[in-house]
């Protein structure tokens, strides 16, 4: 019988036509790499979908996943799209994020997106537990210890049937502590749209090899590093975020070992990888399989691209494999590509015409400039418009807030109508991001929202300066917290300026350390700059709001 | 603080933390704390392969393996005795 939920559909096609074919490899570091074909993959999801039916978790209510890199948290999450639940994964606790913060994070989760289970190992269940307070949505803690030993794979009684494409089958969560009670609502209708559109732009084949990274919490992880290639019958290879940010080699070697083709890094991944690799780490190392990295999710740098290059082109990288994209989840994830096997345009601009008066201005004789690179065309289902304050269109070259319309949106974030009517005007995506276009080209030009994009991780400076204020002798109203451009790491750095009353120099630095340590034990970020000044240093609008920007620059002007 | 804990601190506060003049004790927790943050560890790692002729595994760069100098320098001595 057909079955007309679209990625039950896939999913039964794989595990019918192509069962022994590998869906993921999954790699551990220190230990052998564990092969799942579609069949395995399924069998072991169908597991988890027996779980979720036993403890009588319905179809549509929300699972939330807190599992670190494992086979696990694969079966789980595909458990529920089996079962119709909604899958939602969440970071787990890093070694130096405080306990406490991620447990009332953690609450603060449950709270708006009322799961009705969570799933996590025996070791981290008194953890989760913690964070569930009486009266909890949740009527279910599944441990992965006590998951039925097997399940048979059955599509036509799967409890996903009962979901239309049209309802949500997922959230994903961005990070930070004002992101992470935002989740981004899908639908399966979004999702599929958004693989049609995006698996063509990369030119996607079944003999294509993805070889990520990318923690599945984060958008590029979910969707272009997990969900496209398991429902195109893509093998993926998946290594953890922690195994590569200690050992960045990894990603070299997977690709060789496996004749990777496709990858996503974030910009800075660029840098770590060209300046942390070292060669005997890469001795026979063959890179040219590999045909498309696309650079996303935060803002691509020339540099980074050139010196990744550089590095790596002695290895067999190709330079034509060297690609960019502009993605959100609010789009499921591509909005734009840059075109398979061809190097990104750029743009060579007027340094002072894009900062004064918001033009990207071909450059003046004997002028500074600035070298831009294009995030791409805009995928086939998707429209773009860039727009001035009033929503009016703007011509080529002028700089305006970046709208978006397609057949892929979000439904909206979930149990926070109050966000969606924010976002979503007339049927089109405001992205808070800045850009401009030419020649159908999309350049990305620094953001309107206050984001912070540290390493891919965004943070809120609205976050950063409420924790500021729990630091001792650092008042509420008297710190600021704003991103600045580390161009060596090719990323953004979070800065935190803070008045006291002391003037005395040594019990200033214990504020500093005192509030470095607080804000990097209580954030997704490590937190370098910590500046303490004394009292008016903070510019203020006239309506007594903390005005970002010029404090940015005054910092920027008194550090140079 | 004998030479491998002062070499090390110095090369924290300089290069990681890029406050030359932050002085770290030996028994100051340097993971768990979010001191050096995960992306460093690479070069701390590379730092002491540089400088102490000792490899110490990516798998073994946690709070784990170590959490201060003094622990550090304990991981160091051992694998330059193996070698």
């Amino acid at each position: 019988m057909e079955i007309s939920v679209p990625m039950l559909s896939l999913l039964q096609q794989h595990f019918l036509n192509q069962p022994q074919k590998t869906a993921v490899i999954l790699q551990h570091a220190g230990q052998p790499d564990v092969l799942i074909d579609y069949q395995t993959l399924l069998e072991q999801s169908a597991r988890y979908a027996r779980a979720y039916e036993n403890a009588k978790i319905l179809p549509g209510e929300v699972v939330v996943l807190i599992l670190q890199h494992s086979a696990d948290l694969i079966f789980a999450f595909w458990g529920a799209i089996l079962g119709g639940q909604i899958p939602s994964i969440m970071p787990f606790l890093t070694e130096k994020l405080a306990p406490e913060r991620y447990r009332a994070d953690l609450a603060a989760l449950v709270g708006v997106t009322q799961p009705a289970a969570m799933v996590t190992s025996p070791e981290f269940e008194a953890e989760v537990r913690g964070a569930l307070g009486p009266g909890s949505s949740v009527r279910a803690v599944l441990l992965t210890s006590q998951i039925p030993a097997s399940a048979e794979v059955n599509f036509q009684q799967a409890g996903g049937l009962a979901r239309s494409s049209e309802e949500i089958v997922l959230l994903q969560h961005s990070s930070g502590t004002t992101g992470l009670q935002k989740g981004v609502a899908l639908s399966q209708r979004a999702i599929l749209n958004q693989l049609t559109a995006y698996r063509a732009a990369l030119q996607l084949q079944p003999e294509d090899v993805l070889v990520s990274w990318l923690p599945l919490y984060h958008d590029m992880g979910l969707i272009a590093g997990f969900l496209m290639p398991i429902l195109s019958g893509v093998t993926l290879v998946l290594m953890s975020p922690f195994d590569w940010v200690r050992a960045p080699y990894r990603l070299f070697q997977s690709v060789g070992q496996y004749r990777g083709t496709l990858s996503w890094l974030p910009n800075f991944a660029y840098n770590f990888c060209a300046q942390k690799v070292r060669e005997r780490d890469l001795a026979g190392v063959d890179l040219s399989s590999w045909r498309l990295i696309t650079n996303c999710s935060e803002p691509v740098k020339a540099e980074s691209q050139r010196a990744f290059y550089e590095r790596f082109a002695p290895y067999g990288l190709k330079e034509s494999a060297l690609a960019c994209s502009y993605a959100m989840a609010e789009n499921v994830f591509g909005v734009t590509q840059t075109p398979a096997g061809t190097l990104p345009v750029t743009d060579e601009i007027d340094r002072a015409a894009y900062i004064n008066e918001r033009r990207a201005l071909p450059p003046q004789p004997g002028q500074a400039a600035q070298v831009m690179l294009s995030s791409g065309r805009a995928l086939a289902n998707t429209k773009l418009r860039v727009v001035d304050e009033a929503g009016n269109d703007l011509p080529d070259r002028v700089i305006g807030e970046i709208a978006l319309q397609s057949d892929c949106m979000l439904t909206g974030y979930y149990r926070r109508p109050d966000a969606t009517e924010q976002a979503l005007r007339g049927g089109w995506y405001f992205t808070g991001d800045y850009g401009y276009t030419l020649n159908g080209e999309l350049f990305v030009a620094g953001r309107k929202k206050d984001m912070i994009i540290v390493g891919g991780k965004n943070v809120y400076p609205q976050d950063l300066e409420a924790l500021a204020y729990e630091v001792p002798c650092i008042h509420a109203g008297r710190a600021v917290a704003f991103g600045i451009e580390d161009e060596k790491a090719g990323t953004e750095e979070a800065v935190i300026v803070a008045e006291v009353d002391t003037d005395n120099p040594q019990e200033r630095e214990q504020i500093a350390e005192a509030l470095r340590r607080h804000v990097t034990q209580n954030s997704a970020i490590t937190l370098r700059y910590a500046h303490i000044v004394g009292a008016k240093w903070i510019l203020k609008t006239s309506s007594g709001k903390t005005a970002r920007a010029a404090n940015r620059e005054k910092f920027l002007t008194e550090s140079a | 603080m004998n030479a491998i804990i002062e070499k090390i601190a110095t090369y924290i506060a300089k290069d990681i933390l890029k406050q030359p003049k932050r002085v770290i004790t030996p028994t100051e927790k340097l993971i768990s704390s979010g001191l050096v943050d995960s992306f460093s560890l690479v070069d701390l790692g590379l730092f002491i392969e540089d400088n102490f002729g000792v490899r110490i595994d990516d798998t073994e760069l946690n709070a784990e393996t170590f959490d201060t100098l003094e622990e550090l320098e304990r991981v160091i001595k051992e694998l330059g005795i193996r070698n």
